[in-house]
This record gives C-alpha cells, sequence and structure tokens, in this order.
C-alpha cells in the first residue's frame, strides 16, 4: 500500500510503465511480468507455489519491504513453536485445517531474488528511483554503508549516550536515519548491511565498547534469525 | 437474463489483502451465497509475548499499512491502562492530531483510489486518470497532504516512531505547525472539490438497506465526536456505554469454517463498525463542514445504506481537518513544552480502543513486573465487520439477481469495498508489466 503513497510519481511512473496486475488497486489481471514485485513474507504452502509461478513468468523478480526483503515483523512468530502459537490465538479450533501455517521466510529464502527495496515502510524515493533504473536498463545502488553514517550526517545526538540500544552501526543506510533523527533508536528495519562485521560503524561501536555479536543479537523484532549477510 | 449464476472471484481486488465471494443460483434460486475470509493467521497476538512494553507498539502498528498509527495508539494506551501510565494534556491533544491524519489519508484512500472508482464504473483509478483528471489531482494532493501531516508528527508516513507510552519521543515545533494548519486549510478545499465530484455520481450509489446494529466509541463529558477517547455504544445499547475494560462482551468474537479471521456479534447476530457506524451514533457531533457535506448526499443519523459509508468517510475528513485547523491554534496558544517522558514498568493488564479509520479497534496486554508482555489479545474492525456483510449479502443478493452475472458480481465487489476492509495478508502481490 505504500506504493499508493507515492502520490504523482506514480503517475508518472505508469507513464512509462503498464501496471497490469496490482491486487490491492486495480481489478484487471494478467500473466506476463517483466518485473514481478513481490510484497509481503512467505508463511504458507500456497505462498510458495504462487511464488514459484511468478518466478517463472519474470523477467525480473523485485522484493519490496521487509517482510519481502528480511522476513520483517513475522519473522518474531519463527522464535515460538508454531502449534503452540496457533493455540496461543485460535485456542480450540487451532487444529482447523485452514488455519495451517509454517515458519515465515522471506522471498529469497524460496526463490531467486534480482532487487530488493528494503524497509518497513520502504523509502518512496527509493522505490521510485529502483524502479525508474529498471526501466531504463540500469542497475540500481543501494547504499552498502551503516545508518549512522546518515545519523551523523544529520548532526543527531548519538542515542547510545541516552541508553538506548540503537542499532544504527549494522543496519543498512538509505533511510536517511530516520528513526533516531526522530529520537527513537533504529530497530533494524532496512536488514544488516552486506558483512556487517567489515562494513559496521566502527566509530560508533568503539566509542560505546559495542560487539557486533551483541548487536546482532538485540535485532530481534525485524527479521529475527536473520542470516548475516543478505546479498 | 441468465438465472444460473456462478461466481468466484478470487483475491477481491482493491482491498487490501485476500477476501473470496462466492454466489451460486440455479434457477433464480440462491443456493450459496458466501463471504470468504481465507486471510493468512499473522499471529501478533502470539508473536508480540515476550517483548518489551516500549516495544509492543512497534510490532503492532506492523499489522496493517493502512492504519498503522491507530494499532499504535491502541496498543499504546493499552500499555498505560495496564501500567497507570498517564500522559499530559499537550500529548494527548498531539496524539489525536497524529490520529486525525490516518483518518484523513485512510478516508481519502478509499474514497478515492479504492471507491471512488466504482461510482465512475472505471475498473481502477489509473484510468480515471484520463477520465477525470482534475479530480485524480485533487485527490492525490490531500493524499500526499495526509501523508505529509502523519510523517511531521509520527517520523514517518506509517509506522510511527515518536509515540511511546507516557506521549513522545520528540513533537514538532511551532513553526511546522503553523505550516502544517495552512496546508490544513488547503485540503479543506481539496475536500469541497471531492465532495462535489462524488456528488455527481452519487446516482450510482445502490439504494441498498438493511437494518443492523452500529458499534463505536462515544465521548461524553466533554462530548465529541470521537477516535480517541470515550467507551462503547451502540443503536440497540439503550444509550448505555460499556467500558472499554469490558471489550469482551461487545465482541463475542467466534470462529467460523469459511474464514481464518474471527468473527464477531454483539445484540444482534452481526453488527457494523467504521464511519457509518460512528456516524449512526455522533453525527450531531460533527463540524458545521462535515454536516453540511452529510446534507449534500441526504445522509442522515441511523442510515442503514452500507454504501453509504463512503459518504460518511467524507464527511469525516471534513470533520477531522476542520477540528485540526482549530486544535492546532489552541495547542499553539497556549505554547509547545518540551517534555521528558520517563516511565518505569510494572505487571498490569490493560485494555486500549481507539477508532480505526474503517471501525472500531481493541487491543489487551497483560505485563510482568519487568514490563515484558506475557498475553496479548487484539480485535481488529475488519473482523468486526465480517458477519455483517455476510448477512447483507443474504438480503443483497436475492434483491439484485436478476441483473445479470456480471452486475451482481459488481455490486457484491462494491459492497465489501464500501466496508473499507484492510484484510492483510502475508503475500501480496504487486506485478508490473512494462511496454518498451
Ligand atoms: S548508533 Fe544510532 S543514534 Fe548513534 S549514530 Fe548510529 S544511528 Fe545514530
Ligand atoms: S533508522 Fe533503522 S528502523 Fe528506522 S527506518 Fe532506518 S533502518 Fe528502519
Ligand atoms: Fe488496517
Amino acid at each position: 500500500m505504500q506504493i499508493v503513497n507515492l502520490e504523482e510519481e506514480i503517475l508518472d511512473l505508469l507513464g512509462g510503465a503498464d501496471v497490469v496486475e496490482w491486487r490491492e488497486a486495480m481489478s484487471e489481471q494478467s500473466h506476463d511480468y517483466d518485473i514481478a514485485i513481490i510484497e509481503g513474507s512467505v508463511t504458507m504452502a500456497e505462498d510458495e507455489e504462487r511464488l514459484w509461478m511468478i518466478r517463472g513468468r519474470a523477467k525480473i523478480l523485485v522484493a519490496l519491504g521487509a517482510c519481502a526483503t528480511i522476513g520483517g515483523i513475522n519473522k518474531l512468530k519463527n522464535n515460538f513453536n508454531l502449534d503452540e502459537v496457533k493455540k496461543c490465538v485460535y485456542g480450540k479450533n487451532a487444529s482447523m485445517p485452514h488455519l495451517e501455517t509454517s515458519l515465515t521466510r522471506a522471498i529469497d529464502e524460496v526463490v531467486k531474488v534480482d532487487y530488493k527495496i528494503h524497509g518497513c515502510p520502504i523509502e518512496k524515493k527509493e522505490f521510485t528511483y529502483v524502479i525508474r533504473c529498471l526501466l531504463m536498463g540500469k542497475k540500481p545502488e543501494i547504499p552498502q554503508w551503516p545508518v549512522c553514517v546518515e545519523c551523523k550526517a544529520k548532526g543527531n545526538p548519538c542515542l547510545w549516550d541516552y541508553e538506548q540500544v540503537c542499532l544504527g552501526p549494522i543496519i543498512r543506510a538509505g533511510c536517511d536515519a530516520r528513526c533516531p533523527s526522530s529520537g527513537f533508536r533504529c530497530f533494524g528495519c532496512r536488514g544488516y548491511v552486506d558483512a556487517p562485521n567489515v562494513t559496521a560503524a566502527k566509530d560508533v561501536i568503539e566509542k560505546y565498547g559495542l560487539k557486533v555479536e551483541d548487536l546482532k543479537s538485540k535485532m530481534v523484532l525485524f527479521g529475527s534469525k536473520q542470516r548475516p549477510t543478505d546479498e | 437474463m441468465s438465472k444460473n449464476i456462478n461466481i468466484n472471484v478470487h483475491h477481491v481486488t482493491r482491498v487490501e489483502g485476500h477476501g473470496n465471494i462466492v454466489v451460486n443460483a440455479k434457477n433464480g434460486k440462491i443456493e450459496k451465497v458466501q463471504w470468504q475470509v481465507p486471510e493468512a493467521p499473522r499471529f501478533f497476538e502470539a508473536m508480540v509475548r515476550g517483548r518489551s512494553y516500549e516495544d509492543i507498539q512497534l510490532i503492532v502498528s506492523r499489522i496493517c499499512g493502512i492504519c498503522s498509527i491507530t494499532h499504535s495508539f491502541a496498543a499504546t494506551k493499552a500499555v498505560e491502562a495496564a501500567m497507570g501510565i498517564t500522559v499530559s494534556q499537550q500529548a494527548d491533544a498531539i496524539r489525536r492530531l497524529l490520529h486525525y491524519s490516518e483518518q484523513l489519508q485512510s478516508h481519502v484512500l478509499h474514497i478515492g483510489y479504492l471507491a471512488a472508482p466504482d461510482f465512475f464504473a472505471a475498473p481502477s483509478v489509473v484510468p480515471l486518470v484520463a477520465k477525470a483528471p482534475d479530480a485524480v489531482k485533487t485527490i492525490i494532493r490531500a493524499h500526499r497532504a495526509a501523508n505529509a501531516w502523519s510523517e511531521l508528527i509520527g517520523g514517518r508516513t506509517t509506522h510511527p516512531v515518536t509515540i511511546k507510552p507516557g506521549g513522545f519521543t520528540k513533537i514538532p515545533t511551532e513553526k511546522e505547525f503553523r505550516q502544517l494548519q495552512e496546508t490544513l486549510k488547503e485540503t479543506l478545499k481539496d475536500l469541497g472539490t471531492i465532495a462535489g465530484v462524488v456528488l455527481s455520481v452519487a446516482g450510482n450509489i445502490p439504494k441498498f438497506q438493511r437494518d443492523t446494529e452500529y458499534v463505536s466509541l462515544k465521548q461524553t463529558n466533554p462530548s465529541a465526536y470521537t477516535f480517541y477517547h470515550g467507551d462503547i455504544v451502540s443503536n440497540d445499547s439503550k444509550g448505555k456505554t460499556t467500558p472499554v475494560k469490558d471489550w469482551h462482551k461487545v465482541t463475542n468474537e467466534y470462529v467460523v469454517a469459511q474464514s481464518t479471521a474471527k468473527w464477531a456479534k454483539w445484540h444482534r447476530d452481526a453488527y457494523a463498525v467504521g464511519a457509518l457506524a460512528r456516524f449512526n451514533n455522533n453525527a450531531e457531533l460533527l463540524t458545521d463542514g462535515a454536516k453540511r457535506v452529510a446534507k449534500m448526499f441526504s445522509l442522515e443519523k441511523l442510515c442503514c445504506n452500507p454504501f453509504m459509508n463512503t459518504v460518511a468517510q467524507l464527511a469525516e475528513a471534513v470533520h477531522v481537518v476542520e477540528t485540526s485547523i482549530q486544535m492546532i491554534d489552541e495547542l499553539l496558544t497556549k505554547g509547545l513544552k518540551t517534555e521528558n517522558v520517563k516511565t518505569t514498568p510494572k505487571a498490569g493488564k490493560g485494555a486500549g480502543c481507539v477508532e480505526a479509520p474503517r471501525g472500531i479497534l481493541f487491543h489487551e496486554y497483560e505485563f510482568d513486573k519487568k514490563g515484558n508482555c506475557v498475553a496479548a489479545d487484539i480485535c481488529i474492525p475488519t473482523n468486526q465487520n465480517h458477519a455483517n456483510i455476510q448477512k447483507d449479502f443474504e438480503k443483497f443478493v436475492p434483491e439484485i439477481i436478476d441483473q445479470g452475472e456480471d452486475a451482481v458480481r459488481l455490486k457484491m465487489e462494491m459492497l465489501v469495498r464500501s466496508y473499507d476492509p484492510c484484510i492483510s495478508c502475508s503475500t501480496h502481490m504487486l506485478n508490473v508489466q512494462f511496454v518498451k
């Protein structure tokens, strides 16, 4: 739905592209795609089949948003026993067949993903940028440095000075350090930077005596049990 | 005219998520009418266990991308109720302002992008760009203004990061509030334009009626058209309100075979929530501008045409903007104060209730003495409407069955959309094909 939030930019994009299937905003449906954009994580066998089908029909597959790129908040479920989770929500009806669920997976844990548009929510500018690049046949450049870089550039005070466990040092930039700029710690919605052991914000890590592994263990809200590198 | 109808629309488009409508009719006799909701179970209630009271709003705001602010508030109010945390008058006012921004955003989205195409008989907003370009531009401007408003106070357009138990992490400056107020004055004009456009196609709103129960919040002392404070009321509760902590007595949720989402009932076998429910319970408290919009469409209290929910949303959109313009004056007259909120966790259980754009929403949590969540219970408005949609179908379909398969299909989809459901699902798909 964040796509609808793109406002008139989407009208420009629609000028260069023909949206053939968009279940949330349109009624028409179609079959082959140059670019398929997938939102959401995979939790049901049905999702998986659909994903294989779309992968088969799509030249380029883009994972959109944290659920698709890193499994998102839904991955919290993986920390529990699934039968127990069902009982917790549906009580004695937990065994009804339509309540079947399995471990939450990011899209690239099921099919090959060509590009990722990170975040929950995604950054509109990044979305339009990536789509424009793909339209022009170019490879989009996604930041490979941590949130701290953007945070410092904005002159924010570091939240570690205020006893907040901010994950900025190991999380991929590109959001203009939105949360620390609002006085709230980064909780990692854009996923880890590539190879956090190498690319993490060393200055911040040293200053506050942090360890990359410890920070990773604090990455519980988004993509818990996320693989360390996600490219 | 075809009397044998077999419709199986999978994944109703233009609502967030999955929903199926099934109609089977032989020789004009309806064998089966069903509103199926095969939504992926989301298990948020299980997932928040073990998480700190300070993180709950972050997690549950992800239940929905359209009403994330509402979920954040329901959760935060529940946390505050559980731990006896108080909120200053200033923070309370700014919260309501932030909440209004989501009402506007969601209502404009629904009216403009999801419902208007039905009224214009267009399959989506995309061809509408050619049909009514100025109307689409106005809708976009109003929607963008609402999003910028959410971002200003919430830190992001959706999934706010400034809300915390006890208040805010950061509030806008006086200058930013003034600018917002100026934008809202323009938005008010845009809403007038949009109302005019919708009025021009109002003849396409079906005349269907079905008497039902309407459930919403009601605020007395001081009385106000409320989205945020108050107790629970309905047209069946004879003026008596139910305190939020007793919300289970209202929702009486049950599991049905045709849906993963739980259904709800109170005094009757189904009830409706949303803009029309709020309007039906509180219409006299709307601002003058909002009342004028209702009048334009002859929308009156205790209207029982579900298709008029969209008109009620239009009136509410005007209401929240007019109210906010005034609230900003009041806030700035008092002068903004910086508040440093510190809270200490304690064990307890509490419920929080706010009106989502699409209806009343309940959250309830229990915490241990460290402030970690041990149990959660959430009841979303879309689920509360499911039984009512099913009842509408059972009355509506026989009335229109002679109009042929296409008309029946379209009108049933329109009916579902008029409730503005947001049935979030796990894998939404959005596929774009490019013409080179
Ligand atoms: S740790 Fe967080 S607050 Fe500190 S510099 Fe990095 S992003 Fe900013
Ligand atoms: S600061 Fe962190 S949590 Fe906030 S938007 Fe950026 S990556 Fe996501
Ligand atoms: Fe929602």
